[in-house]
C-alpha cells in the first residue's frame, strides 16, 4: 500500500518536471525581467548587477535547479505586476477559488450520478429522454455564455443575485471563507451553478453509458437470473460497477472544474487563482503565471492519486495485482 | 410434468419487420428428468432457455404459446412473481463462467444473497450452507476460499461456483446454456459429471443445452433436436442416437465419430441452417434434406410419431415408414 503510493508519487515526478520546465522556460522566452524591472534610465552596469543578481548569466540548467528548488519550498519571487510574493498572493486567492470548486464538485456529483443511474435504469421513459436531450445543451453551451445569461436573468432582470465578486467573507486564519456568510453564499449561486452545469451534464451522461453497458453484462442477467430484487441489481451489483470508471472521470473533472474556473472567475470577477491567472496573463507576470501552472499540475497528480486509492478500495482485482 | 412449453413462439420486432425466432416449440420435462438440446448455432436454444427464465432480450418477447411449471402459467407473471421463480424454482447456468460471475463481490457474498432472497436465512445460517454448497461442488478449503473473489478461481473452479450459485436455492429445474464450452477440454468431463450427480442428488430436473453429442449421449435422457426455430425431433436418447428418424437428426448422428472419442462441434451437412427472415415455405430443412420430395416444398411438418421418437417429417406421415 505505502509502496504503491510511493511508486505513484514517483510516476508523477517526471509529469511535474515537464511542466516545471515550462513553467520556467516561460521566464526566458516571454518577455524580459531584466527590462521589466530596471528604470528607464540605467546604466548598462545596472543592467549587467541586476543579471548576476538574478543568476542569469549562469547556465540554464543551473537557473532550473534553482528554479525547482525555490518552487519545492514555496518561493517563487515577486509578482512583476504588484511587487510582491507571488506564494502569499496565490495564499490569498486560493480560498475563493476551492470554495467555489468545492460547490461545483459538489453540486456535480450529488446532481450528476443519481441522474445518471436513472437515465440508465428507466432508458426508455419520457423523463429520462428529455433529460438528456437538456443534457446535451448543458454540454455543448460556452461556459461564458452560460455565466453571462445566468447574470442577464438572475442579476440584472430579476436582481436576486449579485453578479460579480464575493460577498463578505470570514477571516479563519490564513483562510478567508464565504460560505459563512449570506451575502457570501449568495454571491456563490450564480458562479458555482455556471461551473458546475458542464461537467454535471458529462457526468450525467457518463454515468449513464456506464449503467447501461454493465446492466448487459452477463453478470447482471446471471443476477436476474438467480432471483435477486432490482434494486440490489441496480443499487448494488450494477452501480458497484460503474463506480471504477466513473471515478476516473470524476477526478478529471474535478481538475477540470479547478482549471476551467479560470473561465468562470473572469466572468464573475471571482476573485480566486483563476482571475489572478487572467490578470497576470494580461500583465506578461510571469512569476505568477509559473506558480498557477505548476500548482495545477500538482493539483492533477494528487486528484490522480486520490483515484488510484478509490480504485484500489473498490475493486478486489487490482488489490490482487499488489 | 415439471414444465411444459406448448407451441411457444418468440419474435423480435426489427426494423425490417417482425423475426420469428422461435415458431412452435413444444416440449416438457418431467422431474428429475434431463432434457438435452442440440441444434446449429442459430437455432434458437439459448432463446428457449432464456424464454422459460422469463429473461428474453428486449425487445424479443414471448408472442404465443404457453410455459407452465407444475401446471402454472409462468409465461405471463408480473415481473415480481417471475423473480420468486428465478432461481428459486428455476435455475441457470451460463456459458461463460468468466463473465458471469459478478468481479467485485466475493463468492461467498454472492452466494449468501441469492439464498437470502429466496429462503428465510440468517447471515450465519446462510454462510454455513454457502460453505456446505462450495464444498459439495469441490471447491478445496471452502471454509477458508468463501471470501475470496472470482478472479482469485480458474474457469474451471468459477463454473463450479457458478453451479452452487444455480442449485443453492434448490429449485427443480436448472437451464444449463452449454456450460462447458468455454471451459478447457480436459475439465468439461468433471463440470457435466458434478452438475449429473448433483442434480440427481436434489431431484432437479435439467435442460442441458450443448454442442457436444457425448456429453448428450453420457448425460441427457431425451434429446430435443432444433432447427431454424423449430424442434424437429424429439425422443429418448437412445433412439435419437442411434435410430433417428428426421433426416437431419440423422446427418448429425452420422457426422458423429464413435462414443469413446469427443466431438467438438456438430454437424458437417451440406448448406447451412436459413437465416429467420427466409425460412423457406414448407419443411425448413427443404433445401438441404436428401430426402426431399413434392410435399416438403408446399406444406410445413408438425412433429409426429416416428419410430420410438417424435420427428417434423413428412416421410413419417405414412405408417411404416422410415427415413
Ligand atoms: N436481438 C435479436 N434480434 C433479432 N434476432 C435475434 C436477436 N437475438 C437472437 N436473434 C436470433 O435468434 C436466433 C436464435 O438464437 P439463439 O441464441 O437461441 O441460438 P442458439 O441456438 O443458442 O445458437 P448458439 O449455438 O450459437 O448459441 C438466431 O437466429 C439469432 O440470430
Ligand atoms: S419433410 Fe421432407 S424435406 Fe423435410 S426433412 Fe422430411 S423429407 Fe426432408
Ligand atoms: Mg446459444
Amino acid at each position: 500500500m505505502v509502496a504503491f503510493v510511493i511508486s505513484r508519487l514517483l510516476q508523477a515526478l517526471p509529469v511535474l518536471l515537464v511542466v516545471a520546465l515550462i513553467s520556467f522556460a516561460l521566464f526566458t522566452f516571454v518577455g524580459d525581467p531584466v527590462a521589466a524591472m530596471l528604470s528607464q534610465d540605467a546604466s548598462a552596469a545596472d543592467r549587467e548587477n541586476l543579471v548576476r543578481l538574478l543568476g542569469l548569466d549562469q547556465p540554464w540548467y543551473v537557473q532550473f535547479w534553482k528554479f525547482i528548488s525555490n518552487a519545492v519550498q514555496g518561493e517563487f519571487g515577486l509578482s512583476y505586476r504588484l511587487s510582491r510574493p507571488v506564494s502569499s498572493l496565490i495564499a490569498e486567492r486560493a480560498p475563493a477559488t476551492l470554495e467555489l470548486a468545492f460547490c461545483a464538485a459538489a453540486m456535480t456529483l450529488c446532481i450528476g450520478v443519481p441522474l445518471g443511474i436513472f437515465t440508465g435504469i428507466y432508458k426508455d421513459s419520457w423523463i429520462s429522454r428529455l433529460l438528456l436531450t437538456v443534457s446535451l445543451v448543458g454540454v455543448s453551451l460556452p461556459i461564458f455564455v452560460l455565466g453571462m445569461l445566468l447574470i442577464l436573468v438572475f442579476a440584472v432582470q430579476l436582481g436576486w443575485l449579485p453578479s460579480f465578486g464575493r460577498g463578505e467573507t470570514v477571516q479563519i486564519g490564513w483562510w478567508s471563507s464565504g460560505l459563512l456568510t449570506a451575502s457570501g453564499l449568495k454571491a456563490l449561486i450564480l458562479p458555482a451553478i455556471t461551473l458546475a452545469v458542464f461537467q454535471l451534464t458529462l457526468i450525467t451522461r457518463l454515468v449513464r453509458a456506464e449503467m447501461l453497458e454493465v446492466l448487459r453484462t452477463d453478470y447482471i442477467k446471471f443476477a436476474r437470473a438467480r432471483g435477486l430484487s432490482n434494486r440490489s441489481i441496480n443499487f448494488g451489483h450494477a452501480l458497484k460497477n460503474t463506480l471504477v470508471p466513473v471515478i476516473t472521470i470524476a477526478g478529471l473533472q474535478l481538475g477540470g472544474i479547478i482549471a476551467f474556473a479560470i473561465v468562470t472567475e473572469t466572468v464573475f470577477q471571482w476573485p480566486g487563482m483563476g482571475f489572478l491567472f487572467i490578470q497576470s496573463v494580461g500583465a506578461a507576470d510571469i512569476p505568477v503565471m509559473a506558480a498557477y501552472l505548476l500548482l495545477i499540475s500538482l493539483v492533477f497528480v494528487v486528484i490522480n492519486l486520490a483515484v488510484d486509492l478509490l480504485y484500489y478500495a473498490v475493486d478486489p482485482r487490482l488489490r490482487a495485482q499488489r | 410434468m415439471l414444465l411444459e412449453v406448448k407451441d411457444l413462439r418468440v419474435e423480435f420486432p426489427t426494423r425490417r419487420g417482425v423475426l420469428t425466432a422461435l415458431n412452435g416449440v413444444s416440449f416438457s420435462i418431467a422431474p428429475g428428468e434431463v432434457l438435452g438440446v442440440v441444434g446449429e448455432s442459430g437455432a434458437g436454444k439459448s432463446m428457449t432457455g432464456a424464454a422459460i427464465i422469463g429473461l428474453l432480450e428486449p425487445p424479443g418477447r414471448i408472442a404465443g404459446g404457453e410455459i407452465l411449471l407444475e401446471g402454472r402459467r409462468i409465461d405471463n407473471l408480473p415481473l415480481a412473481e417471475m423473480r420468486k421463480i428465478r432461481g428459486k424454482r428455476i435455475g441457470a447456468i451460463f456459458q461463460d463462467p468468466l463473465t458471469t460471475l459478478n468481479p467485485l463481490y466475493t463468492i461467498g457474498r454472492q452466494l449468501v444473497e441469492t439464498m437470502q432472497a429466496h429462503l428465510p436465512l440468517s447471515d450465519a445460517e446462510a454462510r454455513q450452507r454457502a460453505i456446505g454448497w462450495l464444498e459439495q461442488v469441490g471447491i478445496p478449503a471452502a471454509a477458508q476460499r468463501i471470501d475470496a473473489y472470482p478472479h482469485q478461481f480458474s474457469g474451471g473452479m468459477r463454473q463450479r461456483v457458478v453451479i452452487a450459485l444455480a442449485l443453492c436455492a434448490e429449485p427443480q429445474l436448472i437451464v444449463a446454456d452449454e456450460p462447458t464450452t468455454a471451459l478447457d477440454v480436459s475439465i468439461q468431463a468433471q463440470i457435466i459429471a458434478l452438475l449429473k450427480r448433483l442434480a440427481r442428488e436434489q431431484r432437479t430436473a435439467i435442460m442441458l443445452v450443448t454442442h457436444d453429442m457425448g456429453v448428450i449421449a453420457e448425460t441427457a435422457d431425451r434429446v430435443a433436436v432444433m432447427y431454424a426455430g423449430r424442434i424437429i425431433e424429439i425422443g429418448p436418447v437412445r433412439q435419437v442416437v442411434r435410430h433417428a428418424q428426421h433426416p437431419y437428426t440423422a446427418g448429425l448422428m452420422a457426422s458423429i465419430p464413435p462414443l469413446d472419442r469427443k466431438v467438438e462441434r456438430l454437424a458437417q451437412i451440406d448448406g447451412s441452417m436459413p437465416r429467420l427472415n427466409a425460412i423457406p415455405p414448407g419443411c425448413p430443412f427443404s433445401p438441404r434434406c436428401p430426402h426431399v420430395f413434392e410435399r416438403c416444398r408446399v406444406s410445413r411438418p408438425e412433429l409426429m410419431p416416428a419410430g420410438a421418437t417424435d420427428a417434423a417429417c413428412w416421410l413419417h406421415d405414412q405408417p411404416g415408414a422410415s427415413a
